[in-house]
């Protein structure tokens, strides 16, 4: 079964952690996808640009309106996501306990969808 | 004789039915088809079981009629296809009848459920609704009634939980060693939310609700048949000694009473033998967790002859090692009103404005009434009336009130005071 582990935090920590400190979480998680990769957890997974780029649009009434910035402030902002396949939801706990955002942000795990092709 | 087989089914559903359910669980994969299945099964054993006799394994034979009826069901409801693939890899297998003696997973089945009801990823009203409804077979109405809360609301509750354990698969299965003691402490956690909620009932007009205290000492007492840990010996032990003082904690009107007051004779015996050699147990494994040693304090109350007697320097000790083991202001305001009978008011009311101070507490009842209290004790009354107020305006629940407001009164007339 698949699950989406969206990862949200603080952007703000990143513009003022030290240089030092920002490669190791990097370094943490290039081990960390290496790692999943080979338990065979890995389907996806990338890290976001910060909200400032982000563009949140609506249509209504056939109309497309476009504002700046994301759909929600809020205190932790979504940062990235990894995309596994696990056993259950213990298996998915599991992985996500171990992505590094988890020890300062929050991991949310979202099961996918599945839709059946009878 | 068909009366007989009646009884005996109604006696079977009494003490099985939990465990049927359980199994058909793991075998169906699904808690609604399960508990139809278990419905279908003892609605077949009261038309069969009287014609045909009694099976030799009434509950093996249970489970495989309940699992046949399921299979039956889902064939009617869908189409062939898509009930195989409901069942995955088990659907060889499903219409052959279970062996009689089967029963050996039949105690994981129930751990099973009990971890599953109780997974931290279900919110926890939710664990405790399941747990109270699946694994103790209360109904709906009777959880509704316990929590006074609309049967409506419950019924959502445990509809959302199960939707929750199906669409995010959280397993059917007892965690693996490196998990269960984080686990364990969720299920203890709703044992013990289960026994507090019929023990100092949070909301309402009585003090108590005995029936959730006794299905709590019951779950606790399954749990540890399942899993002999010394963490669920200790909340046995502590729910133990606590339900033993029922009968004196109020008066026939319905007040509560303070442990210094109660009559001591009321207190159940054999509840607090059995406390007492359970914390034993407990603590005599290496480890030694927070509610063995909750119970050990309540041990240490419950063997003084009168409250003069207790022994107070083994209490501060043993919260001592409470606050090491699991530190909380809870705890430690605990620990104060400990220190206050072993050391005198003062000593006690100097910890309680420390704990304050730090604001963990401002809006915790207990917290100003002991620190009342002891202001009382310390011949401070106009101190001890506002801290009184204080904790009045915090109080929910109506004999805590007049509790309060019997103090309050006592205080503005000095003379009526007792001792």
């Amino acid at each position: 079964m698949r699950y989406l582990c969206l990862i949200y935090e603080n952007e703000k920590n990143y513009a003022t952690m030290p240089k030092g400190e920002s490669d190791n979480v990097m370094a943490e998680y290039g081990a960390f996808t290496q790692g999943i990769k080979e338990s065979g957890h890995y389907v996806g997974g990338n890290a976001l640009q910060p909200t400032p780029s982000a563009t949140t649009l609506r249509v209504r009434n056939g109309k497309v309106s476009t504002t700046d910035g994301p759909f929600a402030e809020t205190k932790e902002q979504l940062g990235g996501y990894y995309l596994i396949n696990a056993k259950d939801l213990n298996d998915a706990i599991q992985v996500a306990s171990k992505i590094p955002s988890a020890k300062f942000g929050s991991i949310e795990v979202r099961p996918i969808m599945e839709f059946n092709q009878a | 004789m068909s009366d007989l087989v009646a009884d005996r089914i109604d006696e079977i559903y009494r003490s099985d039915s939990r465990q049927v359910l359980a199994t058909l669980i793991r075998l169906l994969g699904d808690f609604d088809l399960a508990e139809e299945a278990l419905h279908d099964a003892f609605m077949a054993a009261l038309e069969r079981w009287p014609n045909d006799g009694m099976p030799r394994n009434p509950r093996a034979w249970l489970v495989s009629t309940g699992r046949f009826k399921a299979i039956d069901r889902v064939r009617r409801r869908v189409s062939f296809d898509a009930a195989v693939s409901r069942f995955g890899e088990a659907d060889d297998t499903v219409v052959s009848p279970l062996p009689d003696d089967d029963d050996d997973s039949v105690p994981d089945d129930r751990l099973r459920l009990l971890f599953t009801c109780c997974h931290p990823a279900l919110s926890p009203d939710a664990q405790i609704a399941l747990t109270l409804r699946e694994v103790c077979g209360l109904t709906t109405e009777e959880v509704a009634r316990a929590f006074l809360t609309p049967p409506p609301t419950i019924a959502q509750r445990i509809v959302r939980a199960k939707a929750k354990i199906r669409d995010a698969r959280i397993p059917y299965e007892v965690p693996s060693r490196s998990d269960l003691s984080a686990r364990l402490d969720s299920v203890l956690h709703v044992t013990y939310l289960v026994f507090n909620e019929g023990y100092l009932a949070s909301s309402g007009s009585a003090l108590t609700r005995p029936d959730l205290s006794c299905e709590a000492v019951r779950l606790a007492r399954l749990t540890l048949e399942l899993l002999p840990d010394p963490e669920v010996m200790g909340l046995l032990a502590l729910m133990l000694l606590h339900e033993s003082r029922r009968a004196a904690r109020t008066s026939p009107d319905g007040e509560l009473i303070l442990l210094e007051h109660q009559v001591r004779s009321l207190w159940n015996r054999d509840q607090i033998a059995e406390g007492i050699s359970l914390v034993e147990r407990a603590l005599s494994s290496r480890r030694v967790g927070p509610y063995a040693l909750q119970a050990a304090i309540a041990a240490v109350h419950a063997e003084a002859p009168n409250a003069a007697a207790t022994d107070w320097r083994q209490i501060v000790g043993l919260y001592d090692v409470l606050s090491r083991v699991d530190s909380s202001p809870i705890v430690e305001l605990n620990r104060a009103a400990a220190v206050a009978m072993r050391d005198g008011p003062a000593a006690g009311l100097a910890l309680i404005d420390a704990l304050l101070a730090r604001g963990e507490l401002a809006t915790y009842l207990h917290a100003y009434s002991a620190r009342a209290d002891l202001l009382r004790r310390l011949g401070r009354a106009t101190d001890a009336m506002a801290a009184y107020e204080y904790a009045l305006a915090l109080a929910t629940q109506e004999p805590e009130r007049r509790f309060l407001a019997r103090r309050l009164s006592e205080l503005s007339s000095p003379g009526e005071t007792k001792a």
